[in-house]
């Protein structure tokens, strides 16, 4: 692979991940790195996925990343979602990533009471 | 300075103006003095907030709690309720986090205060999982710009230089001097190692650049090995990071893939390909000499410094041993210059530095701000202060081989610098604190507990000196020691900085000398407690 290939590779994927651009509107990030994961983030991951295919939200992405350093705050989920601040959430049990689900991807409204962070 | 457990943000403005917030202010202020929480709670005027139409607004910290539309008769129950009772009065219109009304990340206190994020910009938002994520994300860009404008090698070493980037694993040595010593050091084969060992305790930062970013690290040193002049890198990883060893071996399979690694590097003809080492979870095998023995295959002991590892390194080549921080500073140097990198931090200690907070704190995590954020503002801006309420006492800084130091001292600045003029050092960037009820002489008891347990016991004075240390430690401990257990163990300390063979042993000093010099009433106490004496 050459230069060009590269450069070529990042336009596109950049495109992809722009969720106006793409099939996507909202993008669900769930921190796992070792305390996340040790906190239950595999399991808050599951729910979501789940809640997810339930309710059969086709726009959603739901993917992971490491970790931001909100030790005390983990299983810490991120919702970004073009035109709007992107909110982020602390201590995401099973029942909140639910939660997460139901109010905030279903109906616009974020679960405030675990919301830790609120950017841009 | 008093320590306040509570601060009261009152935001001015237009609109605050005309709802009449100095009227509330005096009132909160006239209130708080009254209920005597005037030591405890802080009322602090602000620049606006951003909230609109929504009157004269309080923001309680740390609980950040926003009060909109107060009204001067509210104050009497927010102080009464909220400051003195901890109970957040229901009847008053409150938004914790008032996202509808266009509250920006206004965040002063926590965690997620706003930081200056340049290694761990990004490692939070992208799949580490992901080549293509990390490529959309600017993943691999400065090497992008290297080979597209040309650099040279020397160019690069040059543009390092100027940043003033120094190593973050402990001695702050300038990096740019190292890879130019590096590349001057006469050898055919030359190396760069990524010391990835993190054995200070209390310290995860390189863990969540590793795990949450390797593509940076891989970058980092491939640009790394083209400026020195190496085809070939190593990473060193502490064998416990299960999660960071993983990623990073996706994370070259990639790379591989994608020849950013290999016989030639996006077929520009360079050649430089990586390879883990997984450590054995020896402290030592953090020293760079150690960690080379290790790489060798030889047990972790130390070399004897001169020659240093930029002539006489792996296999004796020369080679570049840098720290996963200071590598993953790389990749936005290159992309945005010097000049950019230096208007963070001091003159001397330009960039950022990772701090992870731990200990008595409300809110334990890592956080990235810039080199010369002071210590106070680390632990009680970011770090939520000291829990449950509980007063300061003391912060090791460091790690094992950090200092002590006392509440006097809380407004120093976090670089180098200052650290050292304060007979301080910035380490690894841990931040440990400890509450009233800690016991320093306990605490001494365990950093000298991992110590003795440590020593590689290749050189005396380190060997029988940590062992010494931590008898009379523990006599002090059980209360059979005596005063003059305290000088000796003072001068055990600084016999051992004098000759011992290696920094682990000569470092034993700082801890020791700092808990006595800063607290030696405490050792007093415990030895006062001896029948013996
Ligand atoms: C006992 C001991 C332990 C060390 N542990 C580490 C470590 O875990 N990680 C690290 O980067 N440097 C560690 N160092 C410092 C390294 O010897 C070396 O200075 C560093 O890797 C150089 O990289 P830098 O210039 O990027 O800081 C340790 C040093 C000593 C003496």
């Amino acid at each position: 692979m050459k230069l060009e290939d590269l450069r070529k590779i990042r336009e596109k994927t950049e495109k992809e991940m722009v969720l106006r651009d793409g099939k996507a509107r909202v993008r669900v990030v769930v921190g796992m790195g070792t305390s996340g994961i040790a906190a239950g983030a595999r399991d808050t991951m599951k729910a979501l996925l789940d809640e997810i295919a339930k309710r059969e939200l086709k726009d959603v992405i739901v993917s992971q990343a490491g970790e931001r350093g909100l030790s005390s705050s983990e299983p810490v989920v991120t919702v970004f979602e073009e035109g709007k601040p992107s909110v982020v959430y602390g201590n995401v049990t099973i029942d909140i990533a639910r939660k997460i689900v139901a109010e905030h991807l279903v109906n616009g409204n974020p679960v405030s009471d675990s919301v830790i962070e609120v950017n841009g | 300075m008093s320590i306040y457990r509570t601060h009261i943000l009152v935001p001015v403005d237009e609109g605050t103006v005309q709802a009449g917030v100095f009227e509330v202010k005096r009132r909160l202020e006239q209130k708080i003095t009254e209920q005597g929480l005037g030591n405890e709670v802080k009322v602090v005027e602000s620049g606006t907030v951003g909230i609109v139409g929504k009157g004269v607004i309080l923001v309680v910290y740390p609980e950040r709690m926003y009060y909109t539309n107060v009204r001067p008769g509210d104050v009497s129950l927010i102080v009464e309720e909220h400051l003195l009772k901890g109970r957040i009065p229901p009847t008053l219109k409150y938004a914790s986090l008032d996202i509808q009304g266009g509250l920006k990340s206004l965040h002063n206190t926590g965690l997620t205060r706003e930081q200056k994020r340049v290694v761990l910009d990004k490692s939070w938002k992208m799949s580490p999982e992901d080549i293509r994520e990390v490529l959309a994300t600017g993943g691999y860009k400065a090497v992008e710009k290297i080979f597209t404008e040309k650099m040279t090698p020397e160019a690069v070493i040059d543009l390092i230089k100027q940043s003033g980037l120094r190593g973050r694993g402990g001695a702050g040595f300038p990096t740019g001097l190292k890879w130019e010593a590096t590349r001057k050091a006469a050898g055919d084969q030359k190396y760069i190692i990524c010391n990835a060992d993190e054995g200070e305790p209390g310290t995860f930062k390189d863990r969540l650049i590793l795990e949450g970013d390797p593509h940076k690290l891989i970058e980092a040193m491939v640009i790394g090995g083209y400026a020195i002049g190496a085809t070939k890198g190593y990473i060193y990883v502490r064998g416990e990071y299960g999660l960071s060893i993983q990623r990073m071996q996706q994370a070259i399979d990639q790379a591989r893939e994608y020849s950013l690694l290999g016989p030639s590097v996006l077929e520009t003809g360079f050649a430089f390909d990586l390879q883990i080492k997984i450590g054995a979870g020896a402290y030592i095998c953090g020293d760079e000499t150690a960690l080379i023995e290790s790489l060798e295959g030889k047990r972790g002991n130390p070399r004897i410094k001169p020659p240093y590892p930029v002539t006489n390194g792996l296999w004796q080549m020369p080679t570049a041993v840098n720290n996963v921080e200071t590598l993953a500073n790389i990749p936005e140097i290159v992309n945005r210059g010097a000049a950019w990198f230096r208007t963070m931090g001091t003159d001397k200690c330009s960039g950022t530095k990772v701090f992870t907070i731990l200990g008595h704190v409300e809110q334990p995590g890592l956080i990235e701000v810039e080199m010369g954020t002071p210590l106070r503002e680390i632990i009680f801006a970011y770090g939520g202060g000291v829990a449950g309420g509980k007063k300061f006492k003391a912060a090791l800084l460091g790690g094992a081989s950090g200092v002590f130091l006392p509440e006097k001292l809380l407004d120093v600045h976090m670089d180098f610098e200052s650290l050292k003029e304060n007979k301080a050092v910035l380490g690894s960037g841990a931040v440990l604190v400890m509450n009233e009820a800690t016991s320093i002489p306990d605490m001494l008891f365990s950093i000298l507990k991992f110590y003795a347990h440590e020593t590689c016991g290749q050189c005396a004075p380190c060997r029988i000196g940590t062992h010494q240390l931590l008898q009379l430690a523990w006599k002090l401990r059980e209360g059979q020691g005596r005063v003059e257990d305290i000088d000796t163990m003072l001068n055990l300390a600084e016999t051992m900085q004098r000759t011992s063979l290696c920094p682990l042993g000569q470092s034993v000093v700082a801890p020791v000398k700092s808990a006595i010099d800063n607290f030696r009433d405490e050792f007093e106490r415990a030895a006062g407690h001896s029948e013996i004496s």
